[in-house]
This record gives C-alpha cells, structure tokens and sequence, in this order.
C-alpha cells in the first residue's frame, strides 16, 4: 500500500459492501470476496440474494459501506456470519443513498395523476408551514 | 465464444499387422465437439503415424473445472506462428477455470500479435499455486497483501437521444 493517504473514499478491496447496476440482481447489494483481476472480482450477497459469482466493475458500483477483516476469498457462510454481525443490510437500508434510490424508484412507479396529487400535497404542507412561520415572527 | 477443455481419445484403426493398436489421449481445448476431434487429428498426425483415414476416434468428453469459483493462477504455454517465424512462449493469467485461462490467451494472442486460433498451439496448461513461482509482474501485482485500488474516470453512460420510447399516449 501507498505511504500517502488516498483521495478516494471507496476502493475495490476484500469485504467491500457493492450494488449491482446490472444483470438479474441489478439493484441488490453484494460484497468483494475476491479480487480477480483490473476489471472483475467474485461477489457474493449470502443475505441479500446474490449468488456466488465472478462479476465486472462496469456493472457494479462501490458503496461507503466495508466488512471490517473480511479474510480474502471468505466462503459464503463466513460472509454470512460477517454480514449480520455487522448489520450491513441494516445499514445499507438507513443509509440516505439506499433511500434516495427508493424515492426515485417509488416516484418512477406513479402515474401522472398520482404524482399530482404528491405535488398538491406538498404545496399544502408547504403552506402551513409558511402560515406558521408567520405566526411565530409576529408573536 | 466460450472455450471448453475436451479428452478426446483415439487409435489406428486394427490391422492384421496390428491388431490391438496404441491408444492416444489428448486434452484439447476449443469451442466445440467437432473442433476438438480436429485439432486431435492435427496434433496426432503431427506426432505419430496415425490420420483419420486411418483412424478412429474412441471417445470425447468434457473435462470440467473442478472449482469454478476459486480464483486460480495459470501458466500456459505456446507455440505461435507469426508471419515471419515460430515463437515459443509462456503466459499467466488469473482466471477462474482453465478453459477461461485458454480462452483469454486467445484474446490476448490476438489482440498482441493479431494471431489466429489456427496459428496457436497451447502445450501446457498449469495452475501455479505459490505465490514465489509466479513470473510475471502483471499477475503478480494483484498478489500482494490487501490489495485494494480505486475506480478512478467512472463514465455514467448516457442513454442515447435516438433510441426507441414507447409514446405516452394519454
């Protein structure tokens, strides 16, 4: 390893926690086990649905969360083991990351009337909020 | 197109001067079946006195890898004719199954020296299982002790302005 520290934040290593941009998983999340090579390495998502299996970067994205003394090339079950001491998945859904990707994917499902109704009721909450403010100021 | 690693064996076919001929066993990696019982041809008839004319093909089977999802090391060797002279050589690459290794020399072949398949003959093929015996600086880098790097110029691709909507229609 480099003496300097890094600029980056999310590196390609062992017991990286990753989200899959593509495939039959696309949209769950995964960890490193293995680094193959420049351009792929062997996930695995024991908890989260995710088969063993050698996977490219292209089609994954690194996330901020890491397994912590994660052994290279863990078995599924020690992956396991790892995932739930940890709470990643846990984590993974507080994160404001995964939330945001939920908002978007709930929002892509709506339909035109239904996305007006959301706009209407953010204008009323919006207004009351206003209408309180106010209040406040003059008292 | 996936490689896959064959056994083919084969024999001279009986004769009265020969009734019970020797029996040739090769491991073959090519696309399919039918390649491989060519290019066993091809390597017997380079070896011993023996053609398909004259011979019979025994069996052929697909040897599959024991592990398919341990990252192993390999070492190949070849033999390459290039347009101006015969080259030997020998390779490593890190890959998950032998006839993944075999399949990326190919790439790797062609992409270097612009060699065909037909030019290529792979002699051995060897996981090198410690770390001290591997050769070569490109495998051995991804080797070290927590080996962690960033992905740096991550393009987000666009899709493209002219590709096919379904129109909204309401």
């Amino acid at each position: 390893m480099p003496a300097t520290e890094s600029n980056f934040q999310r590196f390609v290593e062992v017991g990286r926690v990753v989200l899959l941009k593509s495939g039959p998983q696309e949209g769950h999340i995964a960890v490193i086990a293995e680094i193959i090579d420049h351009n792929r390495a062997i996930i695995d998502g024991p908890t989260t649905g995710v088969p063993r299996q050698a996977f490219p970067y292209r089609h994954l994205t690194l996330t901020p969360l890491r397994l912590t003394k994660l052994p290279r090339a863990a078995g599924s079950g020690a992956i396991k083991k790892a995932l739930e001491k940890e709470a990643i998945v846990e984590k993974w859904e507080k994160s404001a990351f995964a939330q945001r990707r939920a908002s978007i994917a709930k929002r892509r499902s709506l339909t035109d009337f239904q996305r007006f109704v959301v706009m209407v009721a953010k204008k009323q909450r919006a207004d009351r909020v206003h209408k309180a403010v106010r209040a406040a100021k003059k008292a | 197109m996936p490689l896959s690693e064959y056994q083919v064996v084969g024999r001279h076919l009986p004769t009265e001067a020969e009734p019970s001929p020797k029996i040739y066993r090769m491991r073959i990696f090519a696309p399919n079946e039918v390649v491989a019982k060519s290019r066993f041809w091809y390597f017997l008839r380079q070896l011993k006195k023996v053609k398909q004319a004259s011979g019979e093909i025994i069996g052929v089977n697909v040897i599959s890898e024991k592990k398919p999802l341990k990252v192993k090391n390999f070492g190949i060797w070849l033999r390459y004719d290039s347009r101006s002279g015969t080259h030997n050589m020998y390779k490593e690459f890190r890959e998950l199954s032998r006839a993944d290794a075999v399949k990326a020399l190919y790439q790797d072949m062609a992409a270097r020296h612009r060699a065909r398949f037909r030019s290529i003959h792979i002699l051995r093929v060897v996981e090198v299982e410690k770390t001290d015996d591997i050769r070569r600086p490109y495998i051995r880098q991804l080797l070290v002790p927590n080996l962690k790097f960033p992905l740096p110029h991550r393009v987000a691709k666009a899709r493209s302005t002219f590709v096919a909507h379904r129109p909204t229609t309401f």
